[in-house]
């Protein structure tokens, strides 16, 4: 047994949400540079250049990459062998929000009632949190903070078995040429497949946060990512969607069991500020 | 592709003269507002009442700005997607709105309104926030307080960088410049 108190847990929560805001993952910083030197638009170059000065000045003024700092969402793997102590962890973690969305300056976009009130709560709270209950005694964090543009282009299909990787892959691609220049493309695409309706909804977020450049160990999920990636940057649509050859930076699949009458599928879109964190305590 | 440095409010000449896909650099005043202000604005037009900012001959910029942080103007502040404000455009621009500045594709009854009633649709680049706000100088609220970060500010700009999205005489750069680099 190892006893957390949960001050810990608020510090660590804090520190997360401020690296995401602040930090853009050097894979993506990687990407965009990379890019910028292979994209054949002048002003989709241009675009990319601007976003790699953007990533600068947001790390060297420690100021938000993008003013859209999300709604914060954070998956959490607890030790079976830990205990909480000193307080409630939920709150904890809603704590550890609230400090860093008030004191780095960030900007608190959740309304309270979504419907009819639409009211800022004034601190970014509630964040959503996804816990799982694993063996040992540490707690890891992941922590995102998307922004509303490319979450509102997200999408999940409820496939059938013979749609097939064909259909998986026409999926991915439709969604991101409906998204066009709304998601602030270059985008990095994270894709559920299999599950329920929100397992695959829930694997397609975290796959958003999977280094861009890396590959799902299975080959077959590694060529559909490929093909799905290459697919898209044949759209056009380009560096803000004004034209040019690099829509996307990386389609992230992974997949779970599922039912023998079901294929869920789920696409969602991140933008090329793709503010994530990870962490452990 | 032309490149212009332009001063705000843009008279009637402006507007008419710019392209899909030409390069501005806009120096003056500005108003922003998002959802929330669009839909109060909205609703006093539709109650025959006066609105709080004249928008006559004015620009708007769909952004909710983060809070300054010391020794900062304003915060990040890039812009938001455009479409969200399409029911509400048409009736803004008809009043007189002559630029909107976002990001994302606009529906067709907002690209009807800015023919009809000329209006330009400019674009800053999604997510470089941080850089756009050091073309803003200062900030300050003009309406709706309460609303917070979508209330409606007055930013005044310097060299603001955008590019002509959709143009006053049916040019759409979101369908010109992808059908360019297109391969299916």
């Amino acid at each position: 047994m190892r006893e957390i108190p949960v001050p810990r847990v608020t510090e660590k929560v804090k520190e997360l949400f401020l690296t995401a805001a602040y930090y853009i993952g050097a894979d993506v910083e990687a990407a965009v540079k990379a890019a910028a030197e292979t994209e054949p638009s002048p002003i989709g170059k241009s675009v990319l250049c601007q976003l790699c000065e953007n990533y600068q000045i947001a790390r060297e003024e420690q100021v938000a990459i993008c003013q859209d700092t999300g709604m914060a969402v954070l998956f959490i793997d607890v030790g079976q062998d830990v205990h909480f102590t000193g307080g409630d962890f939920e709150q904890a973690v809603q704590e550890g929000v609230r400090q860093a969305y008030s004191e780095g300056y960030l900007r608190k976009s959740i309304v309270d009632d979504p419907l009819f009130d639409r009211k800022n709560t004034g601190d970014n709270t509630p964040a959503i949190l996804h816990l799982r209950i694993v063996p040992g005694d540490k707690v890891r964090f992941l922590v995102t903070a998307k922004g509303f543009g490319s979450e509102n282009m997200s999408a999940v299909k409820m496939c059938v078995a013979a749609d097939g990787e064909e259909g998986v892959r026409n999926f991915i691609v439709d969604t991101a040429r409906k998204a066009g220049p709304n998601p602030c493309p270059p985008m990095i695409i994270g894709v559920g497949v299999g599950g329920t309706f929100e397992q695959a909804a829930l694997i397609a977020k975290r796959m958003t946060a999977r280094p861009v450049g890396s590959h799902n160990p299975d080959p077959r999920y590694a060529k559909l990512e490929a093909d799905a990636l290459a697919a898209i940057n044949r759209l056009g649509i380009g560096p803000a969607g004004i034209g040019g050859r690099t829509t996307c930076l990386a389609v992230n699949i992974d997949f779970f069991p599922t039912h023998i009458a079901g294929m869920p599928v789920a696409v969602n879109i991140c933008c090329h500020a793709a503010r994530h964190a990870e962490g452990e305590i | 592709m032309q490149e212009y440095h332009l001063k705000l409010p843009l008279t009637q000449e402006d507007v008419q003269a710019l392209r899909a896909g030409d390069m501005v650099y806009l120096t003056g005043p500005m108003l922003t507002g998002r959802d929330a202000a669009h839909k109060r604005l909205i609703q006093l037009l539709d109650e025959g009442k006066e609105l709080p900012v004249d928008v006559r001959g004015q620009a708007i910029y769909y952004v909710g700005p983060a809070p300054a942080s010391p020794g900062h103007a304003v915060g990040s502040a890039g812009p938001t997607t455009s479409y969200r404000m399409d029911a509400y455009t048409p009736q803004l621009l008809k009043q007189g709105l002559n630029c909107m500045i976002g990001k994302g594709r606009r529906s067709d009854a907002v690209r009807a309104a800015m023919r009809e009633y000329s209006a330009v649709y400019l674009g800053a680049v999604g997510g470089a926030a941080a850089l756009i706000a050091r073309s803003i100088k200062s900030m300050e609220v003009l309406a709706y307080p309460d609303l917070g970060t979508e209330a409606i500010h007055r930013f005044t700009v310097e060299n603001f960088p955008a590019i002509v999205l959709m143009d006053a005489h049916g040019g759409n750069l979101y369908e010109s410049g992808p059908a360019q680099y297109r391969e299916e």
